[in-house]
């Protein structure tokens, strides 16, 4: 069972401002039903269309998508629209006396829809929706190219929530975004972006030291391949395995698109020339069938 | 607030009488089966006794009876036995919808270079048994398919799956964890090679399970290190709990007719007061055939995890196939290898009963739910002119 805050319980159970307005200035919409949430919101703003006097909110989804709706319909009224905008999913999260992490996407959905809302509302481009899964696309500063297939969520929209939560690791960005919760074919692509956002590999940079004994050197060419060369296999469809290591030789398969390749040899050199430079200089990769 | 439990698929209250005959076994009776004196004797008397009734369950002999920590060890111990025994014979067939216990072992063998055929199901949830006669082949080391679904409590045609595989010389294992105690069993007349079945889905307690394993079938043990259960299991056996789920087996073949006639009508009259109370509703796996005691019923514009909690709240316990429950994204993978819709699926909530329900409980839920899905409707932006 999820450890709700009575905050989140209390929204969920006894949400506020639930409904439409019909005649709302602005109305921001995001996820779908087949995402599993999707949340729909009303802005209706004071005679001189600056401040925001009533937010409803119409909402599919769990418990904390519900309460963040919630929170978020309270959070807006009275504000200026930039000063709705300036309120970050984290705000949202604050509000509710924190959430679950696998939770945060829902709160990054009521601040995607509250940006939607107001962009529309400022005439300002919102891309259509062209696909059933459609959380990410709704961003408005969409110039991103879709990075998770499987929810539909773009490369901009990622490096923002990235940002904003200071995520470093792909299983945060997974609970806030939903990105790579399906295929799991994104995930090299994340790492990546993470790795951009902060401006530097957060891996520690490998070094290569000087003296090893066997184990310690079959732990880094372990550590190596899983973490270096695998990912980069996958992104081209590909994998390998290893399947011995005896002193300097290290004997690999290669699976999937790297399997019957053309091009293996030259991976088989790259694998060795990584493992040279962050193990051993003596090292020598073979490709085995396996 | 009193509890309504509705989720005995989930685990089961352990029957008191389960509970009486366990209790002595850890401050009186607590000597070890294998010791010589007396002390120990006494107890391997009892564990004996409780062989005799899981096998007399089974319709098996005592001796093909290995008492084993869970559901999930039997699975595993099934699994990789055949494949030890097998070493020339590379495949193993599965079916999409098996519990993670067989699957996700299945999927890592993959990475091991054995080669893994899952079967599907159509949309009522029975298995594809054209596709299964085409699968299975000279190299194929075992196939291992659920007796009844935990989801949806749809039933596989395990014998005949059985026959399809020993005609091919593969050994057959069934995860019958969710279905003994519901199903009349056999195994005397069975085709079937290996059968796993878990105690805490039988009102025994968690922790304790048995692999069933045919005399002569060739096995290769999962634990080693000690000659309990004739070195087919090692360690010191889970003596209070190997005699709570013999007397748990001894009561399911006493309440087996009462599963499926008492709570079986109780499931019936859930499902169809719900369908008639509720529009955009359906049931999964409606048109196959069922273990008595579960339904898996999707409602369209709402959210499983959202129904869950607001049962919760009135102390119904339910389970659900929607994806947040469990923190992953993506809905049940028997849902969806049934192909039901994603809006379904999503809002898809399961009722598993037992013989410890009442019709008063029933009422209860029948009466609530409605309120409480119509109540997340409204705040719903789906489906709102279909209301």
């Amino acid at each position: 069972m999820w450890d709700y805050t009575p905050i989140v319980k209390d929204h969920f159970l006894n949400p506020r401002n639930v409904g439409d307005i019909p005649d709302a200035d602005a109305v921001g919409e995001v996820g779908s039903l087949a995402c599993g949430d999707a949340l729909k919101l009303y802005l209706k703003l004071d005679e001189n269309k600056q401040r925001i006097v009533d937010a409803r909110f119409q909402t599919f989804g769990c418990a904390s998508a519900i309460a963040s709706s919630s929170a978020l319909t309270e959070m807006v009224k009275g504000k200026t629209l930039d000063e709705a905008l300036a309120i970050s999913n984290q705000d949202i999260a604050e509000f509710l006396g924190g959430l679950p992490e696998e939770k945060m996407h829902c709160s990054v959905m009521g601040q995607e829809a509250l940006e939607v809302a107001i962009a529309k509302f400022r005439g300002e481009p919102v891309p259509e929706h062209d696909s059933e899964h459609d959380h990410g696309h709704a961003y408005p500063d969409n110039e991103g190219t879709v990075v998770c297939k499987c929810f539909g969520i773009t490369d901009t929209f990622l490096k923002k929530v990235i940002e904003t939560n200071k995520l470093t690791t792909v299983e945060q960005v997974t609970h806030f975004t939903k990105a790579g919760g399906a295929c799991g074919g994104c995930l090299p692509r994340i790492r990546e972006l993470i790795d951009e956002v902060l401006g530097q590999n957060t891996q520690q940079p490998r070094k290569r030291p000087d003296k090893l004994s066997n184990l310690k050197k079959m732990q880094m060419i372990q550590d190596v391949l899983e973490k270096d060369i695998r990912p980069l296999l996958w992104a081209d469809g590909g994998d390998m395995e290893l399947i011995d290591i005896d002193g300097s030789r290290v004997m690999v398969a290669f699976r999937k698109a790297c399997a019957g390749c053309a091009a293996s040899g030259n991976t088989a050199l790259m694998v060795q020339q990584k493992l040279r430079e962050f193990v051993a200089e003596d090292i020598v990769v073979e490709e085995v069938a396996g | 607030m009193k509890e309504i439990y509705l989720d005995n698929n989930a685990t089961t209250k352990v029957d008191e009488t389960v509970f009486e005959e366990m209790r002595p076994y850890f401050t009186e009776l607590y000597g070890n089966p294998s010791s010589m004196h007396f002390f120990g004797g006494q107890v391997q008397k009892k564990v004996d006794e409780a062989r005799g009734c899981v096998a007399e369950l089974l319709g098996a002999s005592p001796d093909e009876v290995i008492f084993t920590a869970c559901g999930t060890e039997s699975d595993n111990a099934a699994i990789r036995s055949s494949l030890a025994v097998f070493p020339d014979r590379r495949h193993v067939v599965t079916s999409r919808v098996e519990h993670p216990a067989v699957l996700t072992q299945c999927r890592n063998l993959i990475q091991q270079g054995y080669r893994v055929t899952e079967i599907g199901v159509d949309s009522a949830g029975c298995l594809d048994m054209t596709a299964l006669k085409a699968a299975v082949d000279e190299d194929t080391a075992i196939v291992s398919l659920m007796w009844a679904n935990n989801e949806t409590g749809v039933v596989f045609p395990v014998e005949e799956a059985a026959a399809i595989a020993k005609a091919k010389g593969a050994l057959f294992h069934t995860d019958a964890v969710q279905a003994v105690g519901k199903i009349g069993i056999d195994l005397a007349h069975s085709a079937i090679d290996m059968l796993s079945l878990s105690g805490h889905k039988l009102h025994a307690p968690k922790g304790i399970g048995a692999l069933y394993l045919r005399r002569g079938t060739p096995f290769r043990p999962f634990m080693v290190g000690g000659h309990q259960e004739r070195s087919r299991r090692a360690g010191t056996e889970n003596t209070a709990a190997i005699i709570a789920l013999g007397k748990a087996c001894e009561l399911a073949g006493q309440y087996m007719e009462k599963e499926n006639t008492t709570v079986k009508a109780m499931r019936d009259r859930l499902e169809q007061s719900l369908m008639v109370a509720i529009p955009n509703a359906r049931i999964n796996g409606a048109g196959a055939e069922r273990i008595p005691n579960t339904t898996s019923v999707a409602f369209e514009f709402v959210e499983g995890e959202a129904i869950l909690l607001l049962l919760s709240e009135l102390g119904i316990c339910a389970s659900s196939g929607s994806a947040c429950t469990s923190g992953s994204l993506e809905p049940s993978h028997v849902l969806r290898a049934m192909g039901v819709p994603f809006t379904c699926a999503h809002g898809s909530i399961r009722f598993s009963l037992s013989r410890f329900t009442t019709d008063g409980e029933i009422d209860t839920v029948i009466r609530e739910l409605p309120l409480i899905v119509n109540r997340l409707r409204q705040m719903s932006p789906f489906g709102r002119d279909q209301l």
